[in-house]
């Protein structure tokens, strides 16, 4: 099996690489969901270039549309798209690589940018789901910062009332958003509360950058019948690099070639002590 | 008079394809009486999903439905559904381009004096100024029948504004002339052209027999397709015609009468006059009685075109 550890800072490499070429990107969201996409699209979702059109495949929304470069460089290495072709065009004039999710892109299931839209419109996939006997699953992830949305709290009471098992939302919870701490902006320490409340099944993931701790989590969703599940996985913004880790001004922003030496150099070294493990 | 009105005709038609087309969902935001489609919901139980009275769940839903091979028909009032989601209808309908209907029940003054917040005067406008957004207003019910059968027959967003209140009959179970996105011509006439949607077309049509009366012959669209407007069938008619007259239950700005207004200045220059519905709420009163103070009867439709061609 591939070394998805080691993966998910070559996909790093290639996030960098676009917003370096594109010249914008939300960087510090991009680094903090990598894991989270990685783990579904390598370790957990049923969903390859192959299958795209399989209405039994599994579904998955980018709320967080803004980490829209994770999400391309993670489509890429899935096959769905050529990985050069992103990067020399990703935001360019006439692209068709928009700076958030577009479903004329292969492998792009719905349009995003607006938060609060991903976890209802994962209502709707997974109410299908339900009526068709298919026994697909679907995911979405959010930001933190998104959970402010009135609409994502819509979706979240009614993925309960339909008894919603085959949906798994993801909070990013990276405690950043583009003002500063999220706790600051808009309070969610009680997020496990709130969404228990609403009748949701919640894994708390200590490491939500840890490829191992995320794929034992969504297993165990897969067992939890009856009601949806929400992994809050406790992310770094910026993970990767001490130059952006923790830094709310690195929500979106392109690094000068000083930081991007650093950076690189960071990501190598964090490569290579995955391949000592 | 009719007593059916064309909320009860959507009904008819969806319980009848309902049962040969399991995909075909209803969904209501706590809406299903006023949308007339409580015996869908008791006949389809498996086929109907009620969300509650959350239009942004409402809209997001049947997105996602849409997306996994559903047909949602999504009825809320239309002065929630168009804009408490209207991002919904943007992004999650239009520019994901799902195959949603979405049905804007109880349209324009339709709620009388339950005062502006339950009136949609904006819905065409914001409506049609979506990318991708296709907006029709049907005007009797054999038309809005047509019209959902022809809507199911593709898979493109649309959004559909019908009233509350029954019309009286324009067209007949054996004679409803119908052409998807084309104007229905009711009446050609060579003074004035009345160019109306929805639940104008009925009075204006009535207009057009009092100015018969008077040796005013006046030719009379049904433009049900306000968005994709019948460029041609405009023209057409402004050609023939002395005066333009738009009719619409709508507000001054970004409607039908705007449109039309466009499309003529641009191709033909001619006095288009645009009867709506103030910039401002409504006087207190039933529908009926607001039209009528507004103008937007058959008298007051009858009176400004007698008005304009003495100008003339």
């Amino acid at each position: 099996m591939e070394n998805l550890k080691v993966l998910s800072y070559d996909l790093r490499e290639d996030v960098v690489d676009m917003i370096v070429e594109g010249k914008c990107g939300h960087i510090g969201g991009d680094m903090s969901v990598m894991e989270i996409l990685v783990a579904l699209y390598f370790s957990q979702m049923n969903i390859s270039p192959e299958n795209q059109n399989d209405p039994n495949r599994d579904k998955f929304v980018m709320s967080k549309g803004h980490s829209v470069e994770s999400y391309y460089a993670v489509l890429a290495e899935k096959g769905f798209f050529d990985k050069t072709d992103l990067i020399a065009n990703f935001s360019k004039f006439g692209s068709e690589y928009i700076g958030h999710p577009n479903n004329k892109i292969p492998g792009v299931e719905m349009n995003s940018g607006s938060l609060g839209h991903g976890l209802p419109v994962c209502v709707g996939m997974a109410l299908a789901g339900k009526m068709d006997a298919l026994d697909f699953r679907v995911y979405t992830v959010m930001g933190d910062g998104e959970l402010a949305e009135g609409s994502v709290w819509e979706g979240a009471m009614a993925a309960s009332h339909f008894g919603l098992d085959n949906l798994c939302a993801v909070v990013d919870r990276n405690r950043l958003q583009i003002s500063g701490d999220t706790e600051d902006v808009m309070g969610h320490d009680v997020l496990q509360d709130r969404f228990s409340s609403f009748g949701w099944h919640v894994i708390d993931v200590a490491d939500g950058n840890d490829i191992d701790q995320l794929n034992a989590a969504f297993s165990e969703a897969k067992t939890r019948k009856g009601k949806p599940t929400v992994l809050i996985a406790n992310t770094v913004k910026g993970k990767g690099s001490d130059v952006m880790e923790h830094k709310e001004n690195w929500h979106h922003r392109v690094p000068s070639t000083e930081e991007l030496k650093q950076i690189r150099k960071d990501f190598a070294l964090k490569k290579e002590a995955f391949l000592n493990e | 008079m009719n007593e059916i009105p064309n909320r009860q005709a959507i009904c008819d038609v969806l319980r009848k394809e309902a049962k040969s087309d399991k995909d075909i969902v209803v969904l209501c935001s706590d809406s299903r009486g006023s949308a007339s489609l409580t015996s869908f919901a008791n006949e389809f139980p498996k086929q109907f999903v009620e969300v509650g009275i959350a239009e942004q769940n409402l809209v997001s839903i049947s997105a996602g439905l849409a997306k996994c091979g559903k047909k949602p028909f999504a009825a809320s009032p239309a002065s929630f559904l168009s804009t408490r989601s209207f991002e919904q209808c943007k992004v999650d309908v239009a520019y994901s381009d799902t195959n949603v209907t979405l049905i804007g029940i109880s349209g324009g003054v339709s709620y009388g004096a339950l005062g502006m917040s339950h009136h949609s005067a904006q819905d065409i406008a914001g409506m049609a100024a979506i990318p991708n957004m296709r907006v029709y207003l049907p005007s009797d019910r054999f038309q809005t029948a047509k019209l959902i059968k022809a809507l199911l027959l593709d898979e493109k967003p649309a959004y559909l504004r019908v009233g509350r209140n029954p019309v009286a009959d324009i067209y007949s179970a054996a004679d409803c002339p119908f052409e998807m996105d084309r104007a229905t011509v009711l009446l050609e006439g060579s003074d004035v052209a009345i160019i109306a949607c929805g639940e104008m077309v009925q009075p204006s049509l009535v207009a057009s027999q009092m100015l018969a009366e008077k040796d005013i012959s006046a030719t009379v669209l049904d433009m049900y397709c306000v968005k994709p407007l019948d460029i041609e069938a405009i023209l057409k008619a402004a050609e023939k015609a002395k005066v333009v007259i738009t009719v619409e239950e709508h507000s001054p700005f970004g409607g039908l009468g705007s449109m039309v207004s466009q499309v003529i200045a641009q191709n033909c220059p001619k006095k288009v006059v645009n009867l709506t519905l103030p910039d401002a709420p409504v006087i207190t009163g039933t529908s009926k009685e607001v039209f009528a103070y507004y103008g937007l009867d058959a008298e007051g439709i009858a009176n400004k075109a007698i008005v304009l061609l003495e100008d003339e």
